[in-house]
């Protein structure tokens, strides 16, 4: 694979959407494949991304729905390049299907949701933080995501540069769980040169010594060799043994789906990341990501304001979940908020780690969380602890 | 004195993975010779084994990739197509086929083929027609002929079925034919064509499923539904395709043959021309 070369790298200071910042990322990290279908609130990438592309050699192309661009997205990342395609709630429900494949299959390759409003085709044009459960969950069988969640569009660019890393070291399709906050707002965006833009590749088999396709060391993650280098694998969406063979039986199933969901959870502290802003002497954590930890930290500093000692744990990973940190502050504080533009995915997340009140501030969808309710649901907190 | 044969090997041998072998599919089968056929057409390909790659989604005649000692994908059903055309544009020094059940790639897949055809995408889709779902036990598609019976048509099939090789043509496929288990010289030089053609290439292969299909239809055991295709089926390959239909209740002729074999510049060349 080539390393991202200076056409790709738009070194310099940015005003740019969130969307754009995701394809700019994308380009600074070496993407050759994007397969997508048009959809609001994640157009603007793959508009961004079907202009780009072509200026270095790469391949855009529109697909005929996103069942297809989520498996044109593994088809590509098998032969050895990075791939990517970038949705909305409709089209992440129909990829559930190929990201099952991607994920017993181990092909890296990144997704990204700029989330609005749902279920169905709900609101089309307005944020929504409601995937993600989905994004854990929606396809079949038990899988470990790695999932970003940027918060401002330098993030937006800075963790999909990470998300191509993670899924290349890990071999598991990553995702960008924007929403449409971030997807739409202009925001300063930096790009440093392209010799400053961090690169983990694959695990690659080494010529003449690998022999079984999904043969493994301590770290659980196969080398991965690549159509057309004479290996003559077989990739199978069906339960497969070491040498790929379909093996459809209730022991090396377990063998399978235990390796490929501990090859991820064995290495969460090195994926899982988090910003803490005021937890050292908080009383109140409030939980948050995307758009909505912007607000979380306005209320937890209007809290401050008003004698109540809150703080802010803000996901930038979101799976695997930082059980970890939860577990830490329940030693600590007497409450956690958790804000989210859903109706508590994220909260019960977090009360399985702990065994104090947690608060939800939740909205359907449809505008940014105001900080309000969120203040509101720490004076709460802070009167009933 | 009857003389013993010995054979140690086979020019096919490399091509297949002994120790998948022997395969899963039923006796009277079509997928054999199917199989067979393509080893055949990558071994005189003059390109290189390790070049050609082989997709496929679910079902029946999506098996055939693991039996092969080539790069082979099986993946999810009906999604054989996009996944292929991803690698075709990635890496076009690979020689990259399909191979899928009518299912497969008319019912749950049928978008995908309509696309990747349109756009002209440098693979080759082979697609095996035993008019039934095969492996889910015999349930009727988009290909069973008016008036079979399946295990989901218990009163005959009363929906229109594709005519394949006509839709195909009718989205610009630079290659498009229709042959039987039966034609295996043919259906071989068939597929020789295909890897020489740049660009989307279409072969409907039919082929007995007398287990799924043929008992219940009168068609009988499979050497006897090949019997029929010897008898029934006439080669015209310029044929005209809106009556290329297959209605097993007629006594009507199945027509065969190499029909559609045009240029058109493959996908991956088209955006660098616009570019200029």
């Amino acid at each position: 694979m080539t390393s991202p070369d200076g056409q790709r790298v738009l070194t310099g200071t940015h005003f740019m959407i969130g969307d754009h910042a995701v394809a700019e990322g994308a380009m600074a990290a070496g993407l050759m494949f994007f397969a997508g279908y048009p959809i609001t609130p994640s157009t603007e990438c793959a508009e961004r991304l079907s202009r780009r592309m072509p200026q270095v050699g790469a391949h855009f192309i529109q697909m005929e729905d996103e069942l297809a661009s989520m498996c044109a997205i593994l088809g590509a990342s098998w032969t050895g390049v990075r791939s990517m395609t970038a949705t909305s709630g409709p089209g992440f429900s129909l990829m559930m299907e190929n990201i099952g494949l991607g994920m017993i299959t181990e092909t890296p390759c990144v997704v990204v949701n700029v989330q609005r409003g749902g279920p169905s085709t709900g609101l089309p044009t307005l944020t929504a933080q409601a995937d993600v459960m989905q994004v854990k969950y929606g396809s079949h069988g038990d899988y470990e995501p790695i999932a970003y969640a940027p918060a401002t569009c330098q993030e937006a660019y800075d963790l999909t540069i990470k998300a191509f890393n993670s899924a290349d070291y890990y071999r598991v399709p990553t995702f960008v769980m924007a929403d449409e906050m971030v997807g739409h707002m202009t925001e300063r965006v930096i790009i440093p040169d392209a010799s400053q833009i961090p690169y983990v590749g694959r695990k690659r088999p080494v010529p003449g010594e690998k022999k079984l396709l999904y043969e493994t060391d301590e770290s659980l993650i196969p080398a991965m060799p690549f159509a057309g280098e004479g290996f003559r694998m077989h990739v199978t969406g069906l339960t497969h043994d070491e040498r790929g063979y379909p093996a459809t039986e209730a022991a090396p199933h377990e063998r399978l789906i235990r390796r490929i969901n501990e090859k991820i959870l064995r290495h969460a502290d090195q994926i899982i990341e988090v910003e803490g802003w005021n937890l050292e002497d908080a009383d109140i954590a409030v939980v948050s990501f995307g758009s909505t930890a912007r607000t979380a930290r306005r209320a937890a500093a209007f809290a401050r304001e008003e004698g109540i000692k809150a703080g802010l744990l803000r996901l930038i990973t979101l799976w695997p979940f930082a059980a970890k940190h939860i577990q830490a502050l329940d030693k600590r504080v007497k409450a956690f908020v958790v804000a989210e533009v859903n109706l508590g995915q994220m909260a019960s997340q977090v009360e399985r780690f702990t065994s104090k009140p947690v608060l939800r501030a939740n909205r359907a969808g449809g505008e940014m969380m105001p900080a309000e309710p969120i203040l509101d649901a720490i004076r709460e907190a802070s009167r009933a602890s | 004195m009857p003389v013993e044969i010995v054979v140690k090997s086979h020019p096919l041998d490399p091509l297949f993975r002994a120790d998948r072998l022997p395969h899963i599919w039923c006796p009277g089968c079509g997928l054999g010779p199917i199989m067979a056929c393509y080893a055949e057409a990558i071994l005189d390909s003059g390109i290189p084994q390790d070049n050609h790659v082989i997709v496929s989604g679910i079902g029946c005649t999506a098996r055939i990739p693991g039996y092969l000692n080539i790069d082979s994908y099986h993946t999810t059903h009906g999604r054989s197509v996009p996944f292929a055309s991803a690698m075709a544009v990635c890496n076009t020094n690979l020689e990259v086929s399909v191979v899928s059940g009518d299912g497969d790639m008319f019912a749950i897949g049928g978008n995908h083929l309509l696309h990747a055809a349109r756009r002209n995408v440098d693979i080759n889709v082979i697609c095996v027609n035993n008019f039934n779902y095969g492996m889910t036990g015999g349930q009727a598609g988009p290909t069973t002929p008016g008036g079979a019976w399946t295990s989901t048509s218990p009163y005959g099939c009363y929906e229109t079925a594709f005519n394949v090789p006509w839709v195909v043509a009718s989205l610009g496929a630079v290659f498009v034919a229709r042959w039987t288990a039966l034609h295996v010289r043919q259906l071989k030089d068939s597929m020789s064509r295909a890897m020489e053609k740049k660009g989307f290439t279409f072969i409907e292969v039919l082929a007995p499923c007398p287990v799924g299909f043929g008992r219940r239809n009168g068609l009988g055991e499979g050497l006897d539904e090949m019997r029929l295709y010897l008898e029934e089926c006439v080669v015209d390959h310029d044929a005209d395709l809106s009556k290329a239909d297959i209605d097993l209740r007629q006594k009507e002729p199945i027509i065969l043959g190499n029909f559609v074999d045009i240029e058109r510049p493959p996908y991956t060349t088209v955006p660098e021309a616009f570019r200029g």
